[in-house]
């Protein structure tokens, strides 16, 4: 009874919210300059051959001449992908994923034609008695 | 032969809307989608220290966009005491970051 207003009085205003969140400009999921965010990891540690193998993909990609997309689209599409998975991703993880939705957001490969080549890729591994792994890597 | 290639007046950009020396104030405005002005230097105060140059705009660029016209950006200099409230090193440290003129205000 208590929660509408009596006839004839206004609506009441819903309370103004105002602490931003995230997608309503609020702080992003990488954006974390001044947050307590743990101890720098100063170790080094060599780039493993996929890694290597995705600097030099998103090299040509950007590259002059292919330019097929933007260090900017690469950094959005990371950006996008929200704090869990953000957080639980390697550095070339995160790129490796951004130039696969890349390249089938610009409509360069299908995410079918994508699939069905780790499909085949994973067949191969799996028959060759390599380990595979069982994750799907979300889009 | 030599081909030249001249920038038409939006890859050129508008003209800075500061000169070096100029306190600056980075907007505090929400920022929809990708923004190269971090949160951390929002509402903050500086000065600007150097004109980097016009650039495409990256907040049009992320989003398969020309980008045009191109923005001037800034090398701003800040006070790390202004920025962090409580800043214990010393007081006349320094910091500077890349900000495109579209983020900056003037402050008189």
């Amino acid at each position: 009874m208590g929660a509408f207003p009596a006839r004839g009085q206004p609506m009441p205003q819903s309370k103004r919210r105002n602490m931003l969140r995230k997608g309503a400009g609020g702080r992003s999921t990488h954006d974390v300059g001044g947050l307590e965010f743990g101890p720098i990891d100063r170790h080094e540690h060599d780039l493993a051959l996929w890694e290597k193998r995705t600097d030099a993909m998103l090299r040509l990609l950007v590259g002059p001449e292919k330019r097929a997309f933007t260090v900017d689209g690469m950094r959005r599409v990371i950006e996008d992908y929200g704090q869990q998975q953000y957080d639980r991703t390697t550095y070339y993880e995160k790129w490796i994923r951004a130039v696969r939705n890349l390249a089938v957001e610009q409509g360069l490969l299908t995410r079918e034609e994508v699939e069905a080549r780790m499909d085949e890729v994973r067949a191969r591994w799996v028959k060759a008695g390599r380990k595979t792994s069982k994750e799907k890597i979300p889009w | 032969m030599v081909r030249t290639r001249t920038k038409s007046a939006a890859a050129k950009g508008g003209a800075p809307r500061f000169a070096p020396g100029d306190k600056v104030r980075v907007a505090d405005r929400p920022a929809f989608g990708h923004c190269r002005t971090p949160w951390y230097l929002r509402g903050k105060r500086g000065e600007i220290a150097s004109i980097h140059g016009t650039y495409r705009d990256p907040e049009r660029l992320a989003y398969h966009q020309p980008g045009l016209p191109a923005q001037v950006l800034y090398k701003v200099r800040f006070a790390q005491r202004e920025i962090w409230g409580r800043y214990d090193g010393p007081q006349t440290d320094q910091l500077d970051a890349d900000i495109y003129d579209y983020w900056l205000e003037p402050l008189r």
